[in-house]
């Protein structure tokens, strides 16, 4: 990034000399270092999970929830800035219901993604806005069945089997991508899900406290999307962590 | 819309606006007051409904009429709105899927908000009045008469908001024909129980009683009815049914047309 | 103070993917005097250090009531405070209207995010320069939210803002494991502690520079100043010597860096946790 600090990256509506738009590639910074968020599509259902650092433990615990539902088939969540995550679950909402209003049915999932897609772009055009600092993950499940999408800070959007935002995303996106996303169930995804991120934040919960939360939309809850159910929550991340300890051992051994 | 002549331009003389002027006003004496909704087109009929021991039981038939012609026979007039909550509707038929579409923007607002503390009958209720009484002063009424029976945190509900915007709770309710027919059945009823509570066998019988004689003496009546309950449970609406009849007298009557 | 190029603009990201304006308006929250909250399963408290600009003045108002439900703690621009207040009460009464029911505490710290958040992103605005403490009881019992001018809310069993904040919060950390059980007396006291760790050196806290707001299970919001809270202070007069020392040493840690953002709880605003 030589063009940093050369008075070419301080507004949307300024190119870089090599046709970069800088202001949207920092509101993409501010989504690395948000907490790691995976959304997984299973064969018969969605999994959304993010990991919440608890910076405070003077925090309610379980409370200050980040995945919303948009409708009763949508499940959204915005990794990265939180405030600007509800903004954009405020628009979904009112797109949601504005088709509704329109078409007397639910929106589609490729609806809400496109609308939603438009409506990220337009906050990359002016100087006097600024793009959003999240992406944005959908889980839908409508009459073609379960889909995930995920949109940049860019409004670039593109449909997913799986997909992997925020700190580490790299070695999360590796293992999703040894998963056989075809045959998993929704239940088994939960436990792949918990298991990745124990996985990839190993380092990061020995000395900071986490709180993951799951969702999912899936045959399972009547295509409603929801929180996934404690005592499964519970099973997935013992599983979870036992696998780490697992790992732990058997780097004994290699000692 | 009317747009005014250029007065500059030369092509058009003053004779030509004079007579503009003219046509303008004849035009204007023709346009009558604007109206909106002055009577339902598709109604349904009467709805009943009681307090009784486990809740709320309530019922209505299936028919929508278009004046005095049984148009549909197959309609829905109550609607679950959330876990506690029912709506029985007679009046406008279109009004009434309006306000079922209202409903579900209000419900699909409490799924998103999530927030543990669903809205109790009561709620709706004040919701429904709330809207009724504002179209009721824009001059353009749903025009409908709703009961709202709810069952939440061991109370049960029961309101009636009508399109005036007019709200009254009691325990027993009955919209339309039944106002008049049905009201006064219920009444007795309760005041036989002396502060007693239904048991369910007896809210059935008396709710399918009254609607044996709506059906009876109203015209705009079918036998084919359902019946809902609100109660710790949840919401239940019934499969259509049908009550039995006894037409014997009807050859000894003299003197309507047969 | 001029950091760099990025800080100008609230329609700015920083290479780092922060905006610094944001934080400097979360700044403007530790320029106000200490609030603090906690709360029981019964009640939530709310305490603020009013502060006098001249011994003929009155005392800066902290503490605000919303509803019968809901009151709140504020620091940093009154003003903006005032606009927000506003808002809150507003969105109330809507409730109250249309469902004839009080506004569950989650909606209103909802709808308060959503406006501040516009705030931070359309160039010739500002963010809120004012940090609240939201104490409200609904159906689903006592809430604690502080709202910060990012337009993030959190839900804390114990919080505090403000200047010299950390003390009270540090006070917290110790005790808060016993806030659930706590009756509203010993809550109030908890309260009054954390909040007279956060008072200056030569200064102490009396009847006329603190404000206590109370709600809670059948217990409509109130706000309890100068002579009624004379009681109350006298609760906590007897433990007084050994507490403030303690708190010295850590205020006097705590002034020594001013632009220490890294605290816990006021967070940095880019803290996307």
């Amino acid at each position: 990034m030589s063009s940093i600090g050369t008075g070419y990256d301080l507004s949307s509506s300024t190119y870089s000399l090599d046709g970069r738009i800088f202001q949207v590639e920092y509101a993409m910074k501010a989504v690395d270092n948000s907490g790691l968020c995976i959304g997984l599509r299973a064969k018969d259902g969605i999994v959304l999970a993010i990991s919440k650092l608890v910076h405070s433990k003077l925090l309610v615990p379980k409370s200050n929830k980040r995945i919303a539902s948009v409708d009763q088939h949508i499940g959204m969540v915005c990794p990265g800035l939180i405030a600007d995550g509800k903004a954009l679950i405020k628009r979904a909402r009112a797109e949601a219901q504005n088709y509704k209003d329109n078409f007397r049915m639910p929106i589609s999932g490729k609806m809400i993604a496109d609308r939603m897609g438009q409506f990220v772009q337009a906050y990359t055009l002016y100087s006097s806005v600024r793009p959003f600092g999240c992406s944005t993950l959908i889980a839908t499940y409508d009459s073609v069945g379960p889909s995930l999408y995920m949109i940049d800070p860019s409004g670039v959007y593109w449909g997913y089997f799986g997909c992997a935002v925020g700190k580490n995303k790299q070695i999360a996106k590796a293992e999703i991508e040894k998963l056989k996303l075809n045959e998993l169930t929704s239940r088994q995804a939960v436990m792949e899900v918990a298991r990745i991120m124990y996985s990839v934040m190993e380092d990061d919960i020995k000395d900071r406290d986490y709180e993951i939360e799951y969702t999912w939309i899936c045959d399972e809850s009547d295509k409603k999307h929801v929180e996934v159910p404690s005592d499964l929550i519970e099973e997935a991340e013992r599983k979870a962590k036992e696998s780490l300890d697992d790992d732990d051992d058997d780097d004994m051994d290699d000692e | 819309m009317n747009t005014y002549p250029n007065p500059f331009s030369e092509a058009i003389s003053y004779q030509r606006m004079e007579q503009y002027d003219q046509e303008h006003l004849e035009s204007l004496s023709n346009i009558s007051p604007m109206t909106r909704t002055q009577q339902p087109i598709v109604t349904g009929t009467s709805v009943l409904a009681v307090k009784y021991k486990d809740g709320i039981m309530m019922t209505t038939d299936c028919l929508a009429s278009y004046g005095s012609l049984a148009r549909f026979k197959n309609i829905e007039r109550m609607i679950k709105v959330g876990n506690s909550t029912i709506i029985g509707a007679s009046g406008d038929m279109s009004d009434f899927q309006y306000i079922t579409y209202l409903m579900d923007k209000l419900m699909t607002k409490e799924y998103n908000a999530n927030n543990g503390q669903p809205l109790a009958p009561e709620n709706i209720y004040e919701y429904l009045s709330q809207v009724m009484y504002q179209r009721r002063n824009k001059f353009d009424p749903l025009w409908n008469a709703l009961v709202v029976g709810g069952y939440q945190d061991g109370k049960s509900f029961l309101g009636y908001v009508n399109l005036r915007g007019t709200t009254y709770q009691s325990d027993t309710i009955a919209t339309g024909y039944g106002a008049y027919i049905a009201q006064p059945l219920l009444r007795n009823a309760v005041e036989k129980k002396n502060g007693e509570l239904f048991t369910e066998e007896e809210a059935k019988k008396l709710l399918d009683d009254c609607m044996r004689v709506l059906f009876y003496r109203d015209a705009r009546s079918l036998n084919k009815l359902q019946r809902a309950t609100v109660t710790a449970a949840g919401v239940t609406i019934s499969e259509p049914y049908s009550l039995e009849t006894e037409w014997g007298f009807a050859e000894h009557i003299r003197g309507y047309g047969a | 103070m001029f950091r760099n190029q990025y800080d100008s603009d609230i329609t700015i990201w920083s290479p780092q993917g922060r905006i610094h304006q944001i934080e400097y308006a979360m700044e403007a929250v530790k320029q106000g005097s200490a609030a603090v909250g906690l709360r029981s399963n019964d009640y939530v408290v709310i305490l603020g250090l009013k502060r006098s600009s001249d011994e003929l003045a009155a005392y800066q108002k902290k503490l605000i009531r919303i509803d019968d439900h809901m009151g709140i703690a504020i620091a940093g621009l009154t003003s903006d405070a005032r606009v927000l207040s506003n808002f809150m009460r507003n969105e109330c009464m809507k409730s109250k209207f249309n469902f004839n029911r009080p506004l569950p505490v989650e909606d209103v710290v909802t709808s308060l995010s959503e406006k501040s958040q516009v705030n931070t992103q359309q160039y010739g605005k500002r963010p809120y320069g004012v940090g609240l403490l939201i104490a409200g009881y609904d159906k689903t019992g006592p809430h604690l939210y502080e709202y910060s001018p990012s337009g993030n809310c959190y839900d804390y069993i114990a919080m505090s803002i403000g200047s010299r904040s950390q003390s009270a919060r540090t006070y917290f950390e110790k005790f808060y494991k016993t806030f659930a059980e706590a009756s509203l007396d010993d809550l109030i006291k908890h309260g009054l502690r954390a909040l007279r760790d956060t008072v200056q050196q030569d200064k102490e806290l009396t009847i006329h520079n603190c404000s206590l707001g109370i709600v809670g299970k059948d217990k409509k919001f109130v706000i309890i100043e100068e002579e009624d809270l004379k009681p109350y202070l006298e609760m906590i007069e007897e433990d007084a010597p050994a507490a403030t020392t303690e708190a010295a040493t850590e205020n006097a840690a705590d002034e020594a860096q001013p632009m220490d953002t890294d605290t816990p709880g006021n967070g940095n605003a880019m803290d996307t946790e």
